[in-house]
């Protein structure tokens, strides 16, 4: 394809292809400190394309495809490109990954050891970890954290923390300093702001974490705590998974094991601040 | 403009694939993907030395597709025992049958719907079976629930409403409407039983079968995995008895077009196109073969192009010839009125009220 960018981002790696400049422009901006893909084999291939070629100039609208696509793709306008980019490559790693079981949460790391923050979309994963980011955790992931079926590890998958709605202005004054992407207004998902994850987060992503915390956030509630069984745990996580059926037993060893072995808490919560606190309460009395 | 032939040249030659870069691997994979060969791909540059990124991701690609065979055996197994009491025979096809028989065509293949083969007097008792165990109808317009009925090889596809696995249910193998009628008696007559209940083709039909999709239905979508079947089920069965048997179900000429292109691209064990174009075609006068050599020359050019339309971003290239395939595939499956009449009811359907 005329542009290309290449990139790593935890243990899946990228070839972005577009039939315009500016999409992948952006996306080489953004991701300027990433590695470029290990051995140079991209693990995954995505396009950005004029469905007809006149499309290129004409109302331009990006369809989104790659290795694996969903048969009903419906195009953007081309000043999304950014987030038609991350969607697309969202894409392959939910319909495509093999290697890690996919978990659709959040996760960050002390101490070798991490948290999972997985809920339904407003719950704050992604705030929260980019909030507990800034507070000297390091991020693993704002969208997927992979299991690696063999050890029951936790790897990263860093990728640029997608901020939607109130939680874009909340980011914006608790790190006045980071890098963000273009202000996307009115998407599908509402207004829309990619944040750049911190210099420790892109040169630490290769490091796996063992999982230590599993946490199920709501936000709007009064505080409260419940401690979840692995049996709920597992039922609400095979929900949270997009791969989990296509490991077949390898997937399902991998979250018996992970609902076994780690503690896991519901928590409701009224402000970050509060979460904040409740996170590290929790943390420090594992 | 680059095609699919590194894809071609990694399965006939897989140690080729040594002199791949990065960015070589990068592109063979993307195009194996969009092919449905990933799987094969990944078996036959088994062990051979790559870059380790790309052999995690093949070896991924293998796990996947062995999950892919327990599932479509377990399907097997679920409309075996849905059938079961109707003492019919039920033959599997295509990938289920090659997985089920333990063939070399169906290491690392992909496999989707369950595709099975019953007598067609039995049709009715079959999909009343198949919905009574949690079979449902996928096709709600009532035009093509009726076109199935009256003019396909199959019936309207079902889907298990639990497993979420389609099974298409064959009665023959082309559509009643095509001009070829293979012999769908004989089919299910010399069929092979497995140790399970279920059946698979006779060895010289499972090719033919493989050839009749490929040649006489359908626009060749696909064509480059249903070709390397092709190849792979002649090198296992080889084509001693095949000519006698192409003849039986007048697809001598799909075969021979079959040999000659799994021969050009996949390349067959030797002499097997000469031994075949040999017993089909029988002694004749030079020029004449002069004459048809020349036009099958030119005719397998344009099936070799749509057969390797594809580009190393694993996208559908060269549009125009796509398209002539496909009106082909129409053209193939039923006279001429009656498409015209089929394509009038699609449009008028298809356009806004």
């Amino acid at each position: 394809m005329r542009y290309v960018h290449h990139l790593q981002i935890g243990p899946a790696s990228f070839r972005v292809g577009s039939d315009w400049r500016a999409p992948v422009a952006a996306l080489a901006d953004l991701y300027r400190d990433y590695p470029a893909p290990i051995d140079d084999v991209a693990d995954y291939t995505v396009r950005l394309f004029a469905a007809r070629p006149w499309r290129r100039w004409l109302r331009p609208a990006i369809t989104l495809g790659g290795d694996f696509t969903l048969p009903e793709a419906v195009p953007m306008p081309l000043d999304w490109g950014v987030l038609a980019a991350e969607m697309a490559m969202n894409l392959q790693l939910a319909l495509g990954e093999r290697r890690y079981l996919l978990l659709h949460a959040s996760a960050v790391e002390r101490d070798g050891r991490a948290v999972l923050m997985t809920g339904l979309s407003g719950a704050g994963k992604s705030t929260l970890a980019a909030l507990l980011a800034a507070r000297g955790w390091r991020l693993m992931g704002d969208e997927f954290a992979l299991v690696d079926p063999a050890r029951g590890r936790v790897h990263a998958f860093p990728r640029l923390i997608s901020l939607k709605n109130e939680s874009i202005g909340v980011m914006q004054s608790a790190l006045p300093n980071a890098r963000f992407g273009p202000l996307l207004a009115n998407t599908p998902k509402g207004d829309l702001r990619h944040l750049v994850p911190d210099a420790a987060a892109i040169a630490r992503m290769a490091e796996p974490a063992v999982p230590s915390l599993v946490l199920y956030p709501r936000y709007g509630f009064a505080p409260a705590e419940r401690i979840v069984p692995p049996s709920e745990g597992f039922v609400r996580l095979t929900q949270a998974s997009t791969n989990y059926t296509a490991l077949g037993e390898r997937g399902f060893d991998a979250l018996t094991r992970l609902v076994r072995n780690v503690p896991a808490m519901a928590i409701d919560y009224p402000d970050t601040d509060a979460a904040i606190a409740q996170v590290e309460r929790l943390w420090s009395a594992l | 403009m680059t095609d699919a032939m590194p894809l071609i040249m990694a399965l006939r030659d897989p140690e080729s694939t040594a002199a791949l870069d990065g960015a070589g691997w990068t592109a063979l994979i993307a195009m194996a993907r969009a092919e449905q060969l990933v799987g094969t791909l990944a078996e036959r540059v088994a062990g051979l030395p790559k870059p380790a990124a790309a052999d995690r991701l093949l070896d991924a690609a293998r796990a996947s597709t062995e999950h892919g065979r327990t599932l479509a055996l377990w399907e097997a197994e679920m409309a075996r025992r849905a059938l079961a009491e109707l003492n019919v025979p039920v033959v599997l096809l295509k990938g289920t049958a090659y997985v089920a028989a333990g063939l070399q065509a169906g290491r690392g293949r992909s496999i989707g719907d369950l595709d099975i083969l019953v007598p067609r007097e039995s049709i009715d008792a079959v999909e009343a079976a198949l919905l009574g165990a949690g079979w449902e109808w996928v096709k709600p317009d009532p035009y093509d629930d009726a076109y199935y009925r009256r003019w396909m090889h199959e019936l309207p596809p079902l889907i298990h409403r639990e497993r979420d696995r389609m099974i298409d249910v064959h009665h023959t193998i082309l559509p009643l409407t095509a001009r070829i009628t293979p012999d769908a008696g004989a089919l299910i007559a010399d069929s092979v039983a497995l140790g399970n209940g279920l059946r698979v083709l006779a060895p010289d039909d499972m090719i033919l079968h493989s050839v009749a999709h490929l040649f006489a239905d359908g626009d060749l979508a696909g064509g480059l995995r249903n070709l390397w079947d092709i190849r792979c089920l002649i090198d296992e069965f080889g084509t001693a008895t095949i000519a006698e048997r192409a003849r039986l179900h007048g697809l001598e000429r799909k075969l021979a077009r079959a040999v000659r292109l799994a021969d050009t691209l996949y390349a067959c064990p030797p002499f097997v196109w000469n031994e075949v174009e040999k017993s089909i075609r029988g002694p004749r006068p030079v020029f004449l073969d002069f004459a048809r050599n020349e036009r099958k020359g030119r005719s397998d050019f344009l099936y070799l192009r749509r057969l390797l339309a594809r580009d190393g971003w694993g996208r559908a290239i060269r549009p125009s010839t796509r398209l002539a395939f496909y009106v082909r595939s129409h053209w193939l499956r039923m006279p001429p009125l009656m498409l015209a009449r089929h394509l009038w009811t699609k449009w008028r359907k298809a356009a806004p009220v």
